[in-house]
């Protein structure tokens, strides 16, 4: 057991509230959004086992709970990649380590939506309502942000995610657009779309954001599965005058109940994959991004029947980019101690998702704090307070 | 003016069914009502024209696949990224191979006819699904076939996973679609004692902590499957169901699994076929795998007992109002309107509940609602509906099943792969988003640039019939190139809602 580690259990045993037991000085005010700061939310669907990101590999419970999809101490062979504070990187994660050399990595061990659920649509339904409970809300907390602070947003994929949906309308983009026909279809359709609720603006936002694509794409089309190429991109459409910068991707796999060791190991792969794409993509604006890897909830700390495991509840969240001030693990780690599993199975959380992502929206985004207790989250002042120091 | 008749058939064949072909409403529009109760028979939904293996043959396959696998030893895992989402794997040149060949020739040599052999059942699945496409467009019972798609969604299966990828042709056929004008809780077992549901919700592993299988390898509880059972398949989270619950009924499913190679050859083998009942279908219950004892789900007490106990279960769960209220609600949401009328959902609530899940009433329980024939057509298509319809509508079939499945996956609705056991999401928002919209107008530019039909206006007449308003006519009579008007057509929003 470690210095550090005594430290977090001192701080969860004396009841400081998550989110403001941080080392770090909260900064006074709201940046000004003249910069256009980017933000990138990435939804890992299917709950992402946590224990397998960032991994405890200093919490005396961990090998013996985890049993054979324990990852080793750093050093090891196959060993996790040493972060600070007895946490490692899976070692599938070999881009996101070299941003945390750079200080471009953080994250939070324990994090959870404010509803204990383990069924993944609802789970994501409150992640991305950003309610308190399952269809408080309609639309998405990323939708609500946008309304706020202007800017473009965009959702990745054929569909488009509830984070993002809303009355304030955005684009959408997935690989493999080849628009012929051009305008004149465009407008004819329009003239048919006159009287329909959502096809004409539906149509005119996917060709513009198309057009966007075409100009931007350096002549390489993206191939389904390639992540890195996927990332390089997005990132691409988050530049120049019109480039998005509220952007929601999903990333999909992550529901391990079987074989999850090589599992994890492909599907980690593909997001560090990613991120790396993201950040080439990006250019310069990686300096003025930041993106979160968050999901629906975590996974038993037990290993199940199946070499997998069964939904649980607390999972860690990452942040990267260049927009971020380096420093150490942002909220408590409950530890796996027996007393300390919820329900007896499930790492406990020690924050609330939603701190997280209202300490970048207030700091990095620049969304007002008022709005953001009473509109992008509603009714979420005392339960979740915004985390400062992000950036 | 239309005659009133054309518009319910018009409706008939686009609401309730997958589009309208030359002449077809015409020929429904004698009686629209009776047109889709005669579509309603007991022995279920019409099968696509075979021939097709059957379930019990693919798990041969199965277990031949296997021992190849064993054969061919198991490399190191690859490191390969698999975003933004799995790959369904189900073109030709399927790329989705786990493994990495290796420098030993005999090794390599194993490695590949492995791969071909994975090639070849992701081939026979790509086969199955052209043939329902191929059905769905030529069929004259465009409605059992709706009513088919959509139990089938409720309880998703999906070839995300390789081993379930095998079976999902013969789910539709075996489990689902001879149920689905049957009692729903004969649906439920069907679909959840098939090795496609098995597999994919790694049921079929899963092992009861105090059963012998348990004890003596410490194996134990997977509770997917279970879980899905209450939330997706039955009652829902809405109705409060607990973890205990969760955790009981996959205790009572343990057991349900289908053959390994061990059960087949081997010293081995014989004594475990002995401690497991086979069944010609794929399952097999072992009941040395089987958690003893009582179990209790959502206040009600089972008996010990072998398979029945799990079956039980899942019957008590499908007759409960909660699920009654849930499939109304869904039925109602899935033909009708994305926020559907609450006079049409209480009247499939009440015909549920009174036929105790009878699916042959419920299903006249829709035709019969005044609700269900309004003449707002608000259901975007899904980009399935939408590529059927348009060869309907054409009166041409897909003859490959490369062409489709571009399609498809381009629009967000790649063949037999739905993304989570969710199923096909079922809203305008899911499926007329920018990015799907753009992709919808390439493929229409495709066909519209290939269509032979001598005359677009007269192909938009006869596909909507008095749904065709007077604004889309017009702009298709007036295009300027047959293309441009196909396209129009297409793209109109009378042609892309239901």
């Amino acid at each position: 057991m470690t210095h550090s580690f005594q430290i977090h259990r001192r701080a969860l045993l004396s009841g400081v509230t998550a989110g403001i037991g941080l080392a770090y000085a909260g900064r006074a005010g709201a940046q000004p959004r003249a910069g256009r700061n980017k933000l990138i939310m990435v939804v890992a669907r299917g709950a992402m086992d946590g224990l397998s990101v960032t991994i405890p590999y200093q919490d005396p419970d961990y090998a013996v709970l985890r049993g054979g999809l324990a990852i080793s101490p750093p050093g090891q062979e196959d060993g996790a990649l040493a972060l600070s504070d007895g946490f490692g990187l899976h070692p599938a994660l070999a881009t996101l380590h070299g941003l945390h050399g750079n200080g471009q990595l953080r994250f939070a061990p324990a994090v959870a939506i404010p509803a204990r659920i383990r069924s993944h649509f609802d789970a994501q339904d409150v992640l991305e309502n950003g309610g308190g409970r399952l269809r408080e809300q309609n639309d998405g907390w990323l939708n609500r942000a946008l309304a706020a602070t202007g800017g473009n947003g965009l959702s990745i994929g054929a569909q488009t995610p509830l984070i993002l949906r809303g009355a304030t309308p955005i684009s959408s983009w997935a690989p493999g657009g080849n628009v012929r026909g051009g305008d004149r279809i465009a407008s004819l359709l329009q003239d048919l779309y006159v009287d329909h609720p959502m096809l004409g603006d539906s149509l005119a936002r996917g060709l513009e954001t198309e057009a966007l694509a075409a100009m931007s794409d350096d002549g390489a089309p993206v191939r389904r599965n390639d992540a890195g190429g996927m990332g390089q991109a997005v990132g691409r459409l988050m530049t120049g005058e019109a480039g998005a910068d509220l952007v929601a991707l999903s990333v999909d796999g992550w529901d391990t109940h079987a074989r999850q060791r090589a599992q994890m190991q492909s599907r980690l792969t593909g997001l560090d994959q990613l991120i790396g794409g993201l950040r080439a993509g990006l250019g310069e604006e990686w300096d003025r991004t930041i993106v979160v890897v968050t999901t629906e909830f975590g996974r038993t700390v037990r290993v199940n029947g199946t070499q997998g495991t069964d939904h649980g509840t607390a999972s860690s969240l990452l942040l990267s980019g260049g927009a971020l001030k380096s420093g150490g693990p942002i909220g408590d780690w409950p530890t796996l101690a027996e007393n300390r599993l919820f329900e007896g199975r499930d790492l406990a959380p020690t924050l609330d998702v939603r701190s997280v992502f209202k300490g970048v929206l207030r700091d990095h985004i620049g969304v007002d704090r008022a709005v953001l207790d009473t509109q992008v989250f509603p009714d979420s002042a005392r339960e979740a307070p915004g985390v400062s120091g992000l950036v | 003016m239309p005659s009133v008749p054309a518009l319910d058939a018009a409706i008939a064949l686009t609401r309730f069914g997958l589009g309208a072909g030359p002449g077809g409403i015409a020929e429904v529009s004698h009686d629209p009502r009776a047109w889709l109760d005669a579509q309603i028979r007991p022995q279920g939904a019409p099968l696509p024209p075979g021939p097709f293996t059957s379930t019990g043959e693919r798990t041969q396959q199965m277990l031949d696949y296997q021992s190849q696998t064993t054969a061919a030893q198991r490399p190191a895992q690859p490191v390969r990224g698999t975003m933004p989402e799995p790959s369904p794997g189900m073109s030709a040149t399927d790329s989705g191979s786990e493994d990495q060949p290796m420098a030993d020739p005999t090794a390599q040599a194993r490695f590949d006819a492995r791969q071909a052999s994975r090639r070849a059942l992701t081939r026979q699945t790509a086969m199955d699904f052209l043939a329902r496409a191929r059905f769905g467009v030529t069929t004259d019972d465009g409605f059992a076939e709706r009513w088919a798609l959509f139990w089938a969604n409720l309880l998703t299966v999906s070839a995300t996973k390789f081993q379930a990828r095998l079976f999902v042709g013969p789910f539709e056929h075996e489990a689902i679609r001879p149920h689905v004008f049957g009692r729903f809780e004969d649906l439920v077992v069907a679909a959840e004692q098939h090795p496609a549901m098995l597999l994919y919700l790694d049921q079929a592993r899963s092992s009861g902590p105090n059963s012998q299988a348990g004890r003596r390898r410490n194996a134990g509880l997977n509770e997917n499957l279970a879980r899905e059972a209450l939330e997706l398949h039955t009652v829902g989270a809405a109705s409060g169901y607990t973890q205990a619950d969760v955790t009981e009924l996959a205790r009572a499913l343990t057991g349900w699994s289908v053959p390994t190679a061990r059960d087949q050859g081997g010293r081995r083998g014989r004594r475990q076929q002995a401690a497991m009942q086979a069944d010609t279908d794929g399952f097999i219950f072992r009941a040395n795998s089987h958690e003893p004892g009582e179990r209790t789900v959502m206040g009600r007490r089972y008996a010990e007992a072998g398979v029945e106990q799990g079956e039980a279960i899942l019957r008590d769960l499908a007759n409960r109002p909660e699920t009654a209220r849930r499939m109304a609600h869904r039925i109602a949401t899935h033909f009708v309107a994305d926020a559907p009328p609450p006079a049409l959902v209480s009247a499939l609530e009440q015909a549920w509940i009174g036929s105790r899940g009878d699916l042959s009433v419920v299903a006249r329980a829709l035709i019969a609602s005044p609700d269900a024939w309004r003449s707002e057509a608000s259901k975007i298509k899904t980009p399935y509906e939408f590529i059927l319809s348009t060869h309907r509508a054409l009166g041409t079939t897909p003859e490959r099943i490369e062409p489709l499945q571009q399609a498809l996956i381009q629009m967000g609705q790649p063949a037999f792969t739905p993304p989570s056991p969710e199923g096909w999401p079922d809203t305008a928002a899911d499926w007329a988003g920018p990015d799907a919209l753009v992709k919808r107008l390439n493929w229409a530019t495709t066909v519209g640039g290939r269509a032979e039909a001598d005359d677009p206006e007269n192909v938009a007449v006869q596909a909507l019939g008095p749904r065709l308003g007077e604004r889309t006519r017009l702009s298709v009579a007036r295009a300027e190139s047959r293309p441009e008007a196909m396209i129009l057509f297409l793209m109109s929003p009378e042609f892309q809602s239901r």
